[in-house]
């Protein structure tokens, strides 16, 4: 079967769910072979192999880490050389993004981005994509080149699928394209010890209708007793009540989740982006005319202040 | 020596419109109004914050795009950008992000340049690539995704807010930044400026201008192919409960139902 390559997003050889969601997905178009770069590479070989890659490409050199991007698009393109893959599937992160878009200009093929399904085709493997806020599903295919997709977080359920997972080491020799934007200094995000937004099977939000950041802890208090991760709307970003890096909407997370909890978010076409594709839609706002009502499942007509925290007791007590 | 700052911009259709694909599945353009990308305005912005810090600095807009497309270009003009270049062409329609990439790459050096500035995505396509797919095509480096950015001495720095980390970046010129929503509020027009724009010097460019043949470009020459596209089913009206004072309590009981708790 064709070999279909798998990059690997990974922290010091800790891998992120949503690589293993590509395996299932590589799976359904042949044989996955994964693409581990950096610190903590070969360590990442065995959750890899349970779950279906039957190679694992590993390299790690300092550049990774010291400069942007595109060392690790020569890495990638090495592996793309060394297996001629049918097609290569990157995780959708930002950076994950621009090193697939830089891979495909090199290799001459067409890029597809943000898939949230995949699936063996006749002419080359066929992406499903949402559109315009998600008021569309298109599928589309590459028609030049080795396919290169980005597929989003929470498009594939992960699988075990017992393979091989063997290590090979990566021969990697960089350009002097490589070095050109520097990596001066690296800030680590602080853990919230809630889990990753975009991976999280519970988001709950908090959108203007908190009325400042020290109310978020209402919201946090409802995500931490669901297990949840916590996001905010464009409007609770701006007014500086929460992070950007928590940010659900078009210019920030988009996200879809099992369950989306909206709190005193309207519901403008900016948020509905990054959250229309989430299988249940709950929604609490003082404003019954709110356009976030349209697209819930369960709607409470209330006062967050009210509704939240009683609801957070409710979780509590029904899990003991 | 001057420098020279190239701002690519899209004109897009608005958002907050009933959006959707015309007959050829590419981006239906007669139903919706157009406009400046909103996340391409911070692009601008920065652009001429960049040029009021330094001693010498011309800011060009550019943009690919139908006849329409002067709008964003005059949109950006009107807030303080010097002169503008649109790539029109009807062999264009139905490009994709690398021949759109291309065009622009060729647009660029043809304009000659120090730093190309971008949003950090389009509103329509989303995709967020097409700055580091210039980068690769300039050959350039790549400085992207930042909320903060300073230009000095012929090198740009800047900070790049990543989901596991913050990263602060540094490259020499030329190169290519691509800029978030959060690197500062893009400023309105004023009355002056929109008179302004109105003498700017608006210069066209087609594909033979740039050495492009048709098939590189267009719905014919584009890298991918969208094979359907369907309207996505509105979603079920959900219930909805008013709170009486058992509220919470209610939409407990409804995400035990559904076997969330």
């Amino acid at each position: 079967m064709a070999e279909i390559l798998v990059y690997v997003d990974h922290v010091d050889g800790a891998v992120r769910k949503p690589t293993l969601e590509l395996l299932t997905l590589a799976r359904r178009i042949g044989d996955p072979v994964a693409v581990a770069l950096g610190n903590g590479a070969a360590d990442t070989a065995a959750v890899l192999g349970e779950h279906g890659a039957v190679k694992v490409l590993t390299a790690d050199a300092p550049e990774f880490a010291d400069y942007l991007v595109v060392p690790k698009v020569e890495a990638l393109q090495a592996a793309y050389e060394a297996v001629s893959p049918a097609a290569v599937l990157v995780p959708s992160s930002a950076e994950g993004k621009e090193i697939a878009a830089r891979l495909a200009v090199r290799i001459g093929s067409g890029i597809i981005t943000d898939a949230v399904d995949l699936e063996a085709g006749d002419e080359g493997p066929v992406a499903t994509q949402s559109a315009f806020a998600a008021s569309f599903t298109t599928k589309s295919r590459v028609s030049r080149g080795t396919p290169v997709i980005t597929v989003k977080p929470n498009s594939a359920p992960v699988e075990a699928a017992p393979a091989a997972g063997a290590v090979e080491a990566l021969t990697v020799s960089f350009s002097e394209k490589a070095t050109g934007t520097k990596v001066t200094s690296r800030t680590p995000r602080e853990s919230t010890g809630r889990p990753e937004l975009t991976e999280a099977a519970i988001v709950v939000s908090g959108g203007r209708g908190v009325n400042g950041a020290e109310n978020f802890a209402i919201i946090e208090a409802l995500a931490d007793s669901l297990g949840a991760a916590v996001g905010a709307s464009r409007a609770a970003v701006d007014a500086g009540w929460y992070p950007h890096s928590n940010q659900v909407g078009q210019t920030g997370k988009s996200v879809s989740p099992q369950l989306y909890i909206a709190s005193g978010i309207s519901g403008a076409i900016q948020h509905r982006a990054g959250m229309q594709t989430s299988k249940t839609i709950v929604a609490i706002n003082k404003d019954a005319e709110a356009p976030i009502f349209d697209l819930v499942d369960y709607g409470v007509v209330g006062d967050l202040f009210d509704v939240v925290p009683q609801l957070t007791e409710e979780v509590k007590s029904r899990k003991g | 020596m001057s420098l020279r700052i190239v701002v690519c911009v899209k004109y897009v259709p608005d958002a907050t419109g009933d959006r959707k694909f015309a007959d050829d599945l590419t981006v239906d353009r007669d139903d919706v109004d157009g406009l400046l990308s909103e996340l391409d305005e911070y692009a601008v912005e920065q652009a001429l914050q960049i040029a009021e810090e330094a001693d010498e600095a011309e800011v060009t807009v550019l943009t690919v795009g139908p006849e329409d497309a002067k709008d964003a270009l005059r949109k950006a003009l009107s807030m303080g950008a010097d002169k503008a270049v649109h790539v029109e062409d009807d062999d264009l329609h139905g490009t994709d992000v690398m021949g759109t990439s291309l065009v622009l790459a060729k647009a660029i050096e043809k304009v000659g340049y120090d730093v190309v500035i971008a949003g950090m995505a389009s509103t329509d396509g989303t995709m967020g690539v097409l700055p580091a797919i210039l980068a690769e095509r300039l050959g350039v480096p790549q400085v992207t995704l930042l909320s903060e950015v300073k230009i000095e001495g012929g090198v740009v720095t800047g900070r790049r807010d990543g989901d596991a980390a913050s990263e602060q970046l540094e490259a020499s010129l030329p190169a290519v930044v691509s800029v978030t929503d959060q690197s500062g509020e893009a400023r309105y027009p004023s009355f002056k400026g929109i008179m302004a724009a109105k003498k700017k010097p608006v210069e066209s460019l087609d594909l033979s201008d740039l050495d492009i043949e048709a098939e590189e470009v267009g719905l014919e020459g584009a890298w991918t192919a969208v094979d359907s596209a369907a309207e996505r089913p509105a979603r079920t009206a959900g219930t909805i409960v008013k709170d009486e004072g058992e509220g919470g309590k209610q939409l407990a009981e409804y995400l035990a139902s559904q076997k969330f708790i």
